[in-house]
C-alpha cells in the first residue's frame, strides 16, 4: 500500500465511519420500534441528537472526565484509521482496549453510585470481551501467516470457511460492544431503567455527543472486523452482507432478551467464546481446517 | 431556522419528576410513550437523568419536602432547558391547595415555561404542550 493510498483511506475512513454509525444506529432505532409496534424516529434521528448534544451548555463534574471522553474517541478513530492502513490487528485490538478503559476512568472519577456501578460493570465487559477479540487475532495468524490486516488482504482466499467457528465467538464479543441486551449490563439502552445510564450517566451534553460518535466508530469498525472474513476472493460484496446480516440478527436478538447478570455473562463470554476460539487454534494446528 | 435550533426541536429528551400526588398525571405521561401515542416519532425520548435531559416534566403537588429535590433537578440540566408543568396539582396545587404543607405550583421553586391544565390531562394535551415548549426555543424565551 503506497503512502498516499494509505492516506487517503484513512481520510476516507475517518469521514465515512461515523455517517454509517449514525445511519446505522437510525435504522437500529426505526427497527425496534416497528417490532415493539411503533413508528419510531426517522433514521436521521441520531444526526439530530448528536448536534443538539454538541449544543448543550458544558458541565462536567472534574476537568479529566472531560479528557477521558476524548481519550475515548480518539483512541477509537486511531483504530478506525488503522484498520483502513492495514496495519497490525493486535495493535487495533489494544487500542480499542485503552478506549474502553477511557471510559471507565471517566466515570469512576465521578462520586455518583450510577456512574460507580456502570463503571465496574464496564470494566467487567472488557474483561469479557477482549480476551474473544485478542484470541480471535491467533487462528487469523495461523491462517495468512502475520498479524498484519494487509497479511489478510494478501491470503487471496476468504477465512470464513476456515474459521467460522472464531467468527461465531466474535458475534458474543459485537453483542458487548453494541452494547445490545442481554449483554448491555454497563450502560442500559434505555435511561429509565435500574442503573440509569451506568456508565455514561455523568457525561452530559458536547461529552456525550463526544462518547456516542466513539460508539457509531465503535460499532463501524467491528462489523469492519468481521468484514475481514470475507474481504478477498470472489464475492466482495458479501464482506459487506455478512457483518449486516450479523447486525441485523443482533437487533432481533436485543428485542427478545432480558438483561443477563454480569456472572452470567462472563460465564458466556469465557465458557463459549474462548472455547471455541480455542477449538478453532487446535482445528487449524491438526490441519483439520 | 438553523441546524441547530432544529435538531433541538427534533430531539427533546424528557426527565418526569413526580411531587406526589395521586399518580393519575404520571400515568398519562407513561401513557405518552406507549405505542398508541408512540413519542419517539418526534425523537421524544424518556430520560431517568436529568444530565442528559432536555424538558423537565413536573407532575404533583410540590411540599417543602420535595422543593430541594426538584430544584436539584432542574439545577443538574444543562441549558437549554424547559419545564413543563403538568396537571392541577403541579400548577396551583389542585385539590390541595392552601394546605399547610404544600407550595402551590412549580412556579414558585422552578421557572415554568409551559402549563398544562387537567386533573389529569390528555396524553394529547401534554403531547401538545411539549410541543408548544420546544416553540420556544425557536423564537427564544
Amino acid at each position: 500500500m503506497s503512502t498516499s493510498w494509505a492516506i487517503i483511506s484513512a481520510i476516507i475512513a475517518v469521514i465515512a465511519t461515523p455517517l454509517i454509525g449514525g445511519l446505522l444506529r437510525g435504522v437500529d432505532r426505526k427497527v425496534t420500534a416497528h417490532l415493539q409496534g411503533r413508528i419510531g424516529p426517522p433514521i436521521i434521528q441520531p444526526f439530530y441528537d448528536f448536534i443538539k448534544l454538541l449544543g448543550k451548555k458544558r458541565m462536567v463534574a472534574n476537568r479529566f472526565q472531560m479528557a477521558c471522553a476524548w481519550g475515548y474517541l480518539i483512541l477509537i478513530i486511531t483504530a478506525v484509521v488503522f484498520w483502513a492502513i492495514r496495519q497490525d490487528l493486535l495493535v487495533l485490538l489494544f487500542i480499542l482496549g485503552f478506549a474502553g478503559v477511557c471510559l471507565v476512568l471517566g466515570a469512576l472519577s465521578v462520586k455518583s453510585p450510577y456512574s460507580q456501578i456502570g463503571g465496574h460493570r464496564e470494566l467487567l465487559q472488557l474483561l469479557a470481551y477482549e480476551p474473544i477479540l485478542l484470541l480471535a487475532a491467533i487462528p487469523i495468524a495461523l491462517k495468512t501467516g502475520g498479524f498484519l490486516i494487509a497479511d489478510i488482504f494478501n491470503y487471496g482466499q476468504p477465512l470464513l470457511p476456515d474459521l467460522w467457528i472464531t467468527f461465531l465467538a466474535l458475534l458474543i464479543a459485537l453483542t458487548i460492544v453494541m452494547r445490545k441486551s442481554p449483554l448491555d449490563i454497563s450502560s442500559s439502552e434505555h435511561a429509565h431503567q435500574e442503573i440509569v445510564r451506568g456508565v455514561l450517566s455523568e457525561y452530559s451534553g458536547p461529552y456525550l455527543a463526544l462518547i456516542e460518535l466513539g460508539h457509531w466508530y465503535e460499532t463501524v469498525l467491528l462489523l469492519a472486523i468481521l468484514g475481514l472474513f470475507w474481504i478477498v476472493g470472489g464475492l466482495w460484496w458479501l464482506a459487506i452482507v455478512i457483518p449486516l446480516v450479523c447486525w441485523f440478527a443482533e437487533l432481533i436478538v436485543d428485542n427478545i432478551f432480558a438483561r443477563l447478570t454480569w456472572s452470567w455473562m462472563l460465564k458466556f463470554s469465557w465458557g463459549i467464546g474462548v472455547t471455541l476460539i480455542a477449538l478453532n487454534i487446535f482445528f487449524v494446528n491438526l490441519g483439520w481446517m | 431556522m438553523g441546524l441547530l435550533t432544529t435538531s433541538r426541536m427534533k430531539s427533546p429528551w424528557l426527565l418526569h419528576y413526580d411531587c406526589g400526588g395521586c399518580n393519575g398525571c404520571d400515568i398519562e405521561v407513561v401513557a405518552c410513550l406507549t405505542p398508541l401515542y408512540d413519542l419517539e416519532r418526534f425523537g421524544i425520548v424518556n430520560m431517568g437523568n436529568p444530565k442528559h435531559a432536555d424538558i423537565l416534566l413536573v407532575t404533583g403537588t410540590v411540599n417543602y419536602r420535595n422543593k430541594r429535590v426538584l430544584r436539584n433537578l432542574y439545577d443538574q440540566m444543562p441549558e437549554p432547558r424547559l419545564v413543563v408543568a403538568i396537571g392541577a396539582c403541579a400548577l396551583t396545587g389542585g385539590v390541595f391547595h392552601n394546605a399547610p404543607n404544600t407550595i402551590c405550583g412549580v412556579d414558585k421553586i422552578i421557572p415554568v415555561d409551559v402549563y398544562i391544565p387537567g386533573c389529569p390531562p390528555k396524553p394529547e394535551a401534554i403531547i401538545d404542550g411539549v410541543i408548544i415548549a420546544l416553540e420556544k426555543l425557536n423564537h427564544g424565551k
